[in-house]
């Protein structure tokens, strides 16, 4: 649905887009993440045609989005950055003018509006002015301007920024089931979601693609991905990590705590699934008996660290 | 067909923005009592027992000066500062359905203003004989001046995020418009300036070319001159918003 081919912006000295390509398919939620300042916004406003790129191209649907823009655009939904609305506008107004835009009037225009207020909990502030309205509810007035025209593709820049936990939650519950039918891209800063809600996740360092990948894929490229935890009823601590150490398969085996004995080994070149059996075999040899054995998943925010730290330290340098 | 719903739909919303405001309420009272004032004390409407509305006109592309712009600052600024234009931009239209949209709004707002000086129309009506033709084309021309005013405050309001900024320029622009074609500048001009010069001047000043409207002949060289200003100036916003844009 989306194709994103080698797109790059300037702005000034700054490159802000450098190079990036990816694709979404229909059924897909693709998480963006990525350090202030990344790129992330640029890349969703060239998508959307807000920002002509320099170079490259992007595909919407079986349109181009500089040739054909506006068709290109009737396929996409668009949460910007900071949700901007007319702050003079009452929230129906608003919805009622996105509607008529979006070429709904009459009828269609009434249960289009009627819908999204349902969605993004809106009944109760219909009537009120968007300047009187708090942050988190402005957010999801934009956010139900996006889903008016029910889009095949999403475009949301940071949907759940300034909203309640509740809410975060049902933002996000929406965005998984929504996500079975359209292809979505959305902008986060909150790596839980990523999990939750993405079937892809790509990661944005200084206008380059760092990463792209499952979160699961990505998770595995954690430093700490693929360690085992192994907890005994008795035995000494010392002697079972010299010999898991022993194993060809572990690089290094620590102890956690002596009594009951915990040791924890770290796999060779993230070998996870040889080393959970070597271990298992070595316990039944041993006659170990295995209170716990348990491989650590990794997590994402190790992850985005160890990705995109080093750069932004050099910049502070 | 689809374009005009579109352009419809955002002069409908500029309207009810210009309202709520509001601007378009302040606008037309303070123009109403200015264009009073004017008319009957300073040019002393009744003293001068005519059967006409020359004293009314004469005054338009002053009060004009400073208030149209007035009425057009927010049309594109506003826009930036809410970071609306995003929004607006991103919506499958093109962009000038949005300046046309948001430019006749801000017309329809002025227009209804002018409209309502008719009761002057009345009472030189009922004082003596007036030729109606010569009014109906002083207020045709007011129109015209007023949509010139406005098409600059478009590309002035699209420069920049800030309305007073937006504002000030567009002022001094339309007041070269107007003195470029002033009697006073004219003579002044043509103490040194060759004839040819003087007359090149003189025929971008919106002056020169009201005037001729009030007479009561509308020529197609002052129609041209008016909707070219126009139509220049809205196409200009359509660059500098793809400008701004590209960033
Ligand atoms: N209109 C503009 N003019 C000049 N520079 C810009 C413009 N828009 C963005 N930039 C620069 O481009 C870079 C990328 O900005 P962008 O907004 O895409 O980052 P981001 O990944 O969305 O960051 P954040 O997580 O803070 O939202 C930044 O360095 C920013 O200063
Ligand atoms: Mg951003």
């Amino acid at each position: 649905m989306i194709g994103v081919s080698n797109l790059r912006k300037q702005f000034g000295p700054k490159l802000a887009v450098d190079g990036i390509s990816f694709s979404v398919e229909k059924g897909e939620v693709l998480g963006f993440l990525g350090p202030n300042g990344a790129g992330k916004s640029t890349t969703m406003r060239m998508i959307t045609g807000f920002i002509p790129p320099d170079e490259g191209e992007v595909r919407v649907g079986s349109y181009n989005m500089l040739e054909q823009p506006i068709p290109a655009r009737r396929l996409i939904g668009y949460l910007p950055e900071n949700a901007p609305c007319y702050t003079d506008l009452t929230v129906l107004e608003f919805l009622n003018f996105s509607a008529e835009l979006r070429g709904l009037y009459g009828e269609a225009r009434r249960k289009a509006v009627a819908r999204v207020a349902e969605m993004c909990f809106l009944e109760n502030v219909l009537h009120q002015s968007v300047e009187t309205l708090s942050k988190g509810y402005k957010h999801r007035t934009c956010f139900a301007q996006s889903l008016l025209h029910d889009p095949e593709v999403l475009i949301l820049d940071e949907p759940t920024d300034g909203l309640d936990p509740n809410q975060k939650h049902e933002v996000r519950t929406l965005i998984r089931r929504m996500g079975e039918k359209k292809a979505i891209i959305f902008s986060t800063h909150i790596l839980e979601e990523v999990e939750a809600v993405c079937t892809r996740a790509i990661i944005i360092d200084r206008g380059k693609i760092v990463a792209n990948g499952t979160p699961d894929e990505l998770k595995r490229r954690s430093p700490l991905a693929g360690r085992l935890t192994v907890k005994l009823a008795e035995g000494s601590a010392a002697d079972v990590a010299k010999k898991l150490d022993a194993l060809p398969e572990a690089d290094g085996a620590s102890v956690v705590s002596e009594s009951p004995p915990v040791v924890t080994v770290q796999p060779r070149e993230r070998d996870k699934p040889a080393l959970a059996a070597a271990v298992s075999q070595l316990a039944a040899r041993e006659n170990w008996k295995l209170l716990d054995l348990h491989a650590e998943e990794g997590r994402l925010d190790d992850v985005f660290r160890s990705i995109t730290l080093p750069d932004t330290t050099k910049n502070r340098s | 067909m689809n374009s005009w719903r579109s352009i419809w739909t955002i002069a409908k919303r500029e309207v009810v923005g210009l309202f709520a405001s509001p601007i378009a309420y302040v606008f037309i009272i303070i123009f109403l009592l200015l264009a009073g004032f004017f008319t009957f004390m300073v040019s002393n409407f009744f003293l001068r027992n005519e059967a006409n509305l020359s004293s009314f006109f004469v005054w338009l592309p002053w009060l004009y000066l400073f208030l149209v712009p007035a009425v057009g600052m927010r049309m594109w600024s506003e826009e930036r500062r809410l970071g609306t234009l995003e929004l607006l931009l991103t919506m499958p239209i093109a962009p000038w359905h949005a300046i046309v949209g948001k430019f006749l709004a801000s017309w329809l707002v002025v227009t209804i203003a002018l409209f309502l000086t008719f009761p002057l129309v009345l009472t030189v009506n009922w004082l003596g004989n007036p030729d109606n033709g010569v009014i109906l084309a002083g207020y045709f021309g007011g129109l015209l001046l007023a949509g010139t005013y406005l098409a600059v405050t478009a590309l002035t309001s699209a420069l920049t995020r800030s309305q007073v900024v937006s504002f000030i320029v567009s002022v001094v622009v339309c007041l070269f418009l107007i003195l470029a074609g002033w009697p006073p500048v004219i003579d002044l001009l043509g103490r040194w300036a060759a004839p040819w010069l003087v007359e090149f001047v003189a025929s971008f000043s919106v002056m020169t070319h009201f005037a001729s409207i009030q007479k009561g002949v509308v020529d197609t060289r002052d129609l041209v001159f008016f909707l070219s200003i126009i139509v220049f100036c809205l196409f200009t916003t359509s660059v500098v918003l793809r400008m701004r844009r590209a960033g």
